[in-house]
């Protein structure tokens, strides 16, 4: 992690590994969306329109995950003062709200179906709408700023701050009374949810995690580029 | 300690010299409560139904509205440097300036609270958990705002970015706060929901100083 502090490597590194991720996202996607959409069986109470679950639950996982990521790579910024670090934490936040973007609004379309209703205000529901927002006010921040490296680092300690909500977003379901089902996967006893769905879920959620990295590192490469661009711009100017 | 009761009697002599401020809150709090009876009509029983959120929600408003001028005034003039060279850590100014921030606007706010529920027609069963309600949460509010207000120091637009940064931070105080509230009217006992924003202070009390006073040292970068 500290060899790629230094942002000629890091841009080395990521060079490499881009064009694999990009590859891998494609056949993960293609494969989990054959499978998702064609493959796995309709659900015995929901029939087809469970296969919205196949894109909701992956950018529901992806949203939390990204924020986390976030959070990580902000304070690494913060004790190590690594500059990629602070970097790879602003360029995520976009990439998060998109997630958390996808995962209301497909829950929103597969509630109408399902429960009757676009929207609920639930725990679990409510509690994502807060992580949204947390993105929001985070993108706000960094942009809020004159100076590039002030907003990053005050948007570091936000998204620190922010990190009690990940675990009330993971129990929410266990912890109150919600119309959103509880956790099938992720919980002690092992998942029920069945193979033939767990499998092209599975899929498709790594194929949204190399689809969130390989955007990932694009916009990290963008960025370093972009600050040496201002830099070789200003010393011209000089 | 007493340094840390020097900065509380310093920034209470501060707002008490300027005067209008709690005044400016306690009167946004009353003003935007009545603009309710007039929006969704005075029937009682509609009031009585959704009184306990107005009251929480523009208590909520109320205090955002004080949030900006925690730390400006310190930071324009320079004072906020000579703070942090002081012995006592920058944590601990964190908690007296929001000391004093409570004293100033959320101690009125919590008076003025059962008033305004009385123009509601709240449940009589609701004004206890109301008021210890606001008694926990309003201290709460204050020290999310104090993280709030360090992080938008400096910042373009300071005072919106305050609000869209602070305002999920609020979300589950208010949330147990009317719960605490509908459940004493419904006869469920407003004690869980009590106990469960005790919790939050403490959360509050024992982690925000933490961000503050990271947020208020790279302002003074």
């Amino acid at each position: 992690m500290f060899r790629l502090a230094n942002p000629n490597r890091f841009m080395q590194w990521s060079g490499k590994l881009l064009p694999w991720c990009a590859v891998a996202t494609v056949l993960l996607l293609g494969a989990g969306l054959y499978l998702a959409l064609y493959v796995a069986p309709p659900d015995y109470q929901q029939g087809e329109s469970v296969r919205i679950m196949y894109v909701h639950v992956p950018s529901a996982y992806m949203a939390t995950t990204v924020y986390g990521l976030m959070a990580a790579a902000s304070a690494v910024a913060l004790i190590w003062r690594h500059p990629v670090a602070d970097i790879a934490a602003r360029e995520a936040a976009p990439l998060g709200a998109g997630f958390t973007l996808l995962c209301l609004v497909s829950g929103s379309l597969w509630g109408k179906p399902m429960w009757g209703t676009w929207w609920v205000w639930d725990a679990r529901l409510t509690s994502v709408l807060v992580l949204f927002f947390l993105y929001l006010g985070y993108i706000a921040l960094i942009n809020a700023f004159d100076e590039p490296t002030r907003g990053a680092r005050a948007g570091a300690i936000l998204a620190l701050v922010g990190v009690v909500n990940l675990p009330i977003i993971k129990f929410s379901v266990d912890w109150w009374n919600t119309l959103h089902q509880p956790a099938s996967i992720f919980r002690l006893g092992g998942p029920t949810i069945a193979p033939s769905m767990l499998w092209p879920l599975g899929i498709m959620a790594l194929g949204f995690t190399l689809l969130f990295v390989t955007l990932w590192l694009m916009r990290i490469r963008s960025a370093l580029m972009a600050a040496k661009l201002r830099a070789l711009r200003l010393q011209q100017a000089a | 300690m007493s340094a840390f009761l020097t900065l509380v009697a310093r920034d209470l002599r501060l707002a008490f010299r300027q005067g209008g401020d709690a005044a400016m809150v306690i009167a946004f709090f009353v003003l935007t409560v009545v603009l309710f009876p007039f929006g969704v009509g005075p029937e009682p029983e509609l009031l009585q139904r959704i009184a306990a959120g107005i009251v929480w929600v523009t208590a909520l408003l109320a205090a955002l509205l004080s949030l900006e001028r925690l730390f400006q005034a310190d930071y324009e003039d320079g004072s906020l440097e000579a703070l942090a060279l002081l012995p006592l850590p920058l944590e601990a100014q964190v908690l007296a300036k929001c000391l004093a921030h409570w004293l100033t606007t959320g101690l009125p706010l919590i008076i003025v609270a059962p008033l305004l529920a009385l123009l509601l027609h709240l449940d009589p069963a609701g004004y206890p958990p109301l008021i210890a309600g606001m008694a926990l949460g309003t201290p709460i509010l204050s020290l999310i705002g104090a993280i709030g207000a360090a992080l938008s120091l400096g910042a373009r637009r300071g005072g919106v970015l305050l609000s869209l940064l602070v305002l999920p931070l609020y979300i589950p105080v208010l949330i147990f706060g009317v719960a605490a509230i509908e459940a004493e009217i419904q006869g469920f006992g407003a004690r869980p929901d009590l106990l469960l924003l005790a919790a939050l202070l403490v959360l509050a009390l024992g982690l925000v100083p933490f961000a503050a006073a990271a947020a208020l040292r790279l302002a003074l970068e």
